[in-house]
């Protein structure tokens, strides 16, 4: 492999990776390790945590310290290696069902925290690795195994969600843009607090057959054309908001973060 | 105007899986998917944007490199 930047921050002799032809999740994950590599961080200096899901399986091909943990409960410890060891830079790989139905617990607390986390979800509106299951994000009226006339629930939007429950700083892009992503997840890092990035990613085995969405290039230029820019979208009359999906930078707040308090609480004594 | 042809575009057939987003979004037609992978049929029109690289999710195409 003569590439130079997974040959430098990729456990090589590991792939091809288990993602199957036009699977999102490659793409995702280069652009996180290029936004590393922009920042000129040490490798040693990094943990990456994850879940359980297709996603998750990320960590299993990075060379930096890395946990593969339990379903829904990467940010639990994530918060615990970032707590014994401040100095770490902690990244957290995690997907929609992982994220936000098993594990939107230990979202909504480590963003009330403000712990300095930078969290990645890998949103492909679907449970990927149990065979399409639909999951917190599937928009409503699509299908799933579990929802074969559709599904009834309104879907969560993650971005609000960290926002409300205390992140500082939040953003969404997409896999079409996959510079967009690299360019947060260096804000997510620089951010000295929660960091919150959806990642509008794909998955065409499940998400992509079950709703006839097309192969893989077709839905990636859906990613296209579904969102659009924060600053186009609020240039935009009310009437022509609706169903438009907003990524850019959308919040960003000065928050004193959880290790900070803690240590300050600590020498008191 | 074109780019200064610097970087070789390089292809790792061995993880290619033939997805086809690469040949889709490059904007010069240089690339085709042939027996299941990736192949460089107009190499004279690329443009080097690397465009190709950043989309491509098993890592199989990408300019420069050793
Ligand atoms: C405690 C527990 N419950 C359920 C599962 C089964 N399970 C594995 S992955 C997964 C969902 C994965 O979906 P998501 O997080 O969206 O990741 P994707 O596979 O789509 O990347 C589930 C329910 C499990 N491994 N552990
Ligand atoms: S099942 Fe979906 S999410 Fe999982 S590897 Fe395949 S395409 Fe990707
Ligand atoms: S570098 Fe650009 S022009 Fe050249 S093959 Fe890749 S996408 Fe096409
Ligand atoms: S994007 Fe990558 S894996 Fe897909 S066809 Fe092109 S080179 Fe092969």
């Amino acid at each position: 492999m003569g590439n130079n930047l997974i040959e430098k921050y990729y456990r090589t002799e590991r792939l091809p990776h288990i993602w199957c032809p036009g699977c999102g999740n490659g793409i995702v994950l280069r652009a996180i390790v290029k936004a590393i590599d922009n920042l000129g961080l040490n490798k040693d200096d990094i943990c990456v945590v994850s879940g359980i899901g297709c996603s998750s399986r990320a960590t299993g091909y990075l060379d930096f310290n890395t946990v593969h943990t339990t379903h829904g409960r990467a940010l639990a410890f994530a918060t615990g290696i970032k707590l014994a060891n401040p100095n770490l830079h902690v990244i957290v790989i995690t997907g929609d069902g992982d994220c936000a139905a098993i594990g939107g617990n230990h979202l909504i607390h480590a963003a009330r925290r403000n712990i300095d986390i930078t969290t990645v979800v890998f949103n492909n509106n679907i449970y990927g690795m149990t065979g399409g299951q639909y999951s917190p994000t599937t928009p409503t009226g699509d299908k799933g195994t579990t929802a074969p006339y559709g599904n009834i629930d309104p879907n969560f939007d993650l971005c609000e969600l960290a926002k409300s429950a205390g992140a500082t700083y939040v953003s969404r892009s997409t896999v079409y843009g996959a510079n967009m992503i690299t360019k947060q997840v260096e804000e997510g890092i620089k951010n000295k607090g929660f960091s919150f990035i959806e990642a509008l990613t794909i998955c065409p085995t499940y998400y992509g057959r079950k709703n006839k969405k097309g192969d893989a290039p077709e839905m990636i230029n859906q990613l296209k054309e579904m969102t659009i820019n924060v600053d186009a979208y609020y240039k935009l009359p009310q009437e022509k908001r609706e169903g438009r999906i907003v990524i850019g930078e959308l919040y960003r707040v000065q928050r004193e973060e959880y290790i900070e308090k803690y240590n300050r609480l600590i020498n008191s004594f | 105007m074109k780019a200064l042809k610097s970087e070789k575009l390089n292809v790792e057939e061995e993880l290619c899986k033939g997805c086809g987003i690469c040949v889709t979004f490059c904007p010069k037609n240089v690339l085709k998917i042939e027996d299941g992978k990736v192949a460089i049929v107009d190499i004279d029109s690329c443009i080097q944007c690397g465009l190709c690289e950043l989309r491509c999710p098993d890592y199989a195409i990408y300019l420069g490199g050793k």
